[in-house]
């Protein structure tokens, strides 16, 4: 097709005639109509909404805060530790920029449990909104590579020992697990060749996947549209001009939506920025104060908080537990087998795994270890499935059942309090209450297909429940 | 729902009730870290006590003008161990003699009070009542021993000024196993030093204060400046929810 350009009058203002001039060449006020400006988003989100806008944000201020640090940190086993106190002391604001990256690593967390949590209660996963959800458990995962390889860069005690633990979990593997945690490490244990790498990692590797995703998770959400606290399509309901009714064009509305809530978030931000960037030693472990020493290990080495929930779940998994995990899988073989409408192959495939399973976690056979490793990777992973363990016919918790909410909240207690028992050194109530935890949450996800569609469901109504402002 | 809510906010404050860490108990660290004479004094005591042992290899002697002192006044009397004000604070004691000498080489102090930090206490309560706890053991190499760090390598430096003191220990019998242990009863003075307790512990607590202060310079900016950010912030929520409202009240 011959290039068009279209003709603005002379008195044109030059802000329109340069405009005209890319968007011949470019389709950047398209790009801003589709994506934000006329972007229909529903008018009754609430307050669980904007953690996707500051998360957003966060990656922002981690990116930047990132590019200055670079300028100043040493990747080198002798001269990092050191390095980081330079840019605390010498660097104009380098104070600043650290303890804006170590609480903003935080703050991430903090923000995407909520923005996953938002998607549980409201069904954001459910039909067509699968591959959002997928991409963004792929963020997730891309996050924590992130975190953890970054957390080794300021090569304290902590930083060393707990990259030499969870780099040795992948040589529980079997037969490969040895010569993989080498080519991890690149050494015989967490050395300046693991550092390096590690670095490379957190600055440039991730980091461009990162992005990748995000734009693709925000494609995808754009492609079918967003969901809302009453599970409503607003695609089903148009106006005379094709536009939702019960939608408001993201520019204004939500962009200074969106604009208050960063102000709040920057409030709590820079309260503890300025007045408790330690966090109590949550945030910055009193622990990583002290130059890595592979000759000392330290008496209790935990990973930081935001891993907590998922390495309780991995201590939790002892010989003896190994039982109740076959109990578990030999139980749930059975009901997939009487309760459900799978194909018969899929569910003779099902048994046989489970029976390797059984039999795997047999006193004779894989150590406890390497069950706590695949456990602690399952517990991750079944997060992907939730578009299809959710049966429910309704998406969101306004309109299921009242029980059902009992259910979200008992495994937030559990994930929660599997996050606190991931801090304290291991004890024996300690491991049983873990225990007990790492079965309601894995519960509450394979036995999903069947809580979640039963009970007395509520109508959904046609339209939004918004209250003017 | 109530119930369960009581239950969530139960299981939200537990964290709170941990176990505070056992072991010997800590004193709180009087709080001089905005008292500019407390500072100097710590400046003067960890140069003529601590450096010829320990580094503080992030620390720079010129940074001690924050603390109100000239050029002039730390070459005269605080620069010790080396020539430029704005040297680092290196020790000449090599780590292949402290290990010979000691058993371990001095850790770097750079940010001690920050690495001391736990559940029993801060890390400058840590320091505060280690540096009170040393007493005389000819069991120990030094002939030292410490309370809250026991079997410590460091001798007791600051002997001269807070004198000789022993401990007094209890044979005890375990309620529950019935092992023999020997629990700590008290202090008791040998030698008197050159300072009363009261001074040494004054003392004590302005060198920790000091190393407080080395381990974050910009820790007073920070909260000063912390002040200002909040305010601004919070004025600034305000006007983007009334002026996000002020959008709102279109949307029926």
């Amino acid at each position: 097709m011959a290039f068009v350009e279209k003709k603005l009058p002379a008195d044109a203002p030059v802000v329109d005639k340069a405009l005209n001039w890319v968007d011949s060449r470019f389709p950047l006020s398209q790009l801003w109509n589709t994506q934000w400006g006329q972007y229909y988003a529903p008018k009754n989100f609430n307050f669980w909404y904007i953690f996707g806008s500051l998360a957003m944000l966060v990656l922002v201020i981690q990116i930047v805060t990132g590019i200055f640090l670079v300028m100043h940190y040493k990747p080198d086993g002798a001269m990092a530790f050191q390095s980081v106190e330079y840019i605390m002391r010498e660097v104009p604001w380098g104070w600043l920029v650290r303890y804006m990256h170590s609480t903003g690593a935080s703050a991430f967390f903090i923000i995407i449990y909520l923005h996953m949590a938002r998607a549980l209660m409201y069904g954001s996963y459910k039909k067509p909104r699968e591959l959002i959800w997928l991409f963004g458990f792929a963020i997730f995962l891309c996050l924590m590579a992130e975190a953890f390889f970054g957390y080794l860069l300021p090569w304290g005690q902590m930083s060393y020992w707990g990259a030499q633990v969870i780099v040795n979990l992948f040589g529980a593997i079997p037969f490969i697990g040895p010569d993989l945690s080498l080519w991890i490490r690149g050494d015989y244990v967490v050395s300046d060749a693991t550092l390096n790498r590690f670095f490379s990692f957190h600055v440039i590797a991730i980091p461009l996947v990162l992005l990748g995703l995000v734009m693709a998770h925000l494609i995808a959400l754009h492609e079918v549209g967003s969901n809302n606290p009453d599970g409503v399509e607003i695609k089903e309901n148009l106006d005379a001009n094709g536009h939702p009714v019960d939608g408001v064009p993201s520019h204004p509305y939500y962009t200074f939506h969106d604009i208050f809530g960063v102000t709040i978030f920057l409030v709590l931000f820079t309260a503890v920025v300025f007045f408790a960037p330690e966090m109590g030693g949550y945030f910055l472990e009193s622990n990583n104060f002290i130059p890595a020493d592979s000759l000392k290990t330290p008496l209790h080495i935990a990973p930081t908080w935001y891993f907590t929930p998922f390495y309780s779940i991995l201590r939790a998994t002892t010989s003896d537990f190994l039982y109740i995990v076959q109990a578990g899988v030999a139980a749930y073989v059975v009901l997939i087998y009487l309760k459900s409408s799978l194909p018969a192959l899929i569910k003779a495939a099902i048994a046989g795994i489970g029976l390797v399973m059984i039999v795997g976690m047999m006193p004779f056979g894989l150590d406890a270890k390497f069950w706590g490793v695949v456990l602690f990777g399952s517990s991750v992973m079944i997060l992907a499935g939730m578009p299809w363990l959710d049966q429910s016919p309704v998406k969101s918790i306004r309109y299921r059942p009242d029980w059902h909410k009992t259910v979200l909240i008992v495994f937030a207690i559990a994930f929660l309090t599997l996050g606190y028992l991931g801090v304290e050194p291991p004890s024996p109530t300690r491991n049983v209450i873990s225990q007990v935890c790492a079965v309601v949450y894995f519960a509450f996800f394979l036995l999903m297909p069947w809580w979640s569609a039963m009970g007395t469901f509520k109508p959904v109504p046609k339209r939004v429940t918004f209250k003017p402002h | 729902m109530k119930f369960l809510n009581k239950i969530i906010a139960t299981l939200v404050l537990l964290p709170a009730l941990a176990l505070a860490g056992e072991g010997y108990p800590l004193d709180h660290a009087p709080d001089r870290a905005n008292n500019m004479a407390a500072l100097q004094n710590g400046a003067r005591l960890f140069v003529n006590y601590c450096l010829n042992c320990h580094s503080a290899v992030s620390m720079r002697y010129s940074r001690l003008k924050d603390l109100g002192l000239t050029d002039d006044q730390i070459r005269g009397n605080l620069l010790l161990a080396s020539d430029k004000v704005g040297d680092l604070m290196t020790t000449r004691l090599s780590v292949k003699d402290a290990k010979a000498w000691f058993g371990s080489a001095p850790p770097d102090l750079s940010v001690i009070a920050r690495a001391k930090a736990s559940e029993s206490g801060t890390g400058p309560d840590w320091l505060y009542t280690y540096l009170r706890s040393y007493y005389k053991d000819d069991t120990r190499p030094t002939g030292w021993n410490n309370m809250v760090f026991p079997n410590v390598a460091m001798p007791h430096v600051l002997w001269e000024l807070q004198g000789v003191r022993g401990a007094e220990f209890e044979e005890v019998e375990d309620e529950q196993d019935h092992s023999k242990k020997m629990e700590f009863k008290k202090f008791t003075t040998i030698t008197p030093g050159k300072l009363t307790a009261a001074e040494y512990d004054s003392n004590v607590a302005d060198l920790v204060a000091y190393l407080n202060w080395m381990g974050e310079p910009e820790q007073s900016t920070r909260k000063r400046l912390g002040v200002w950010v909040l305010i601004w912030m919070s004025l600034l929520s305000v006007l983007a929810w009334r002026l996000n409202a002020s959008y709102w009240k279109e949307v029926k």
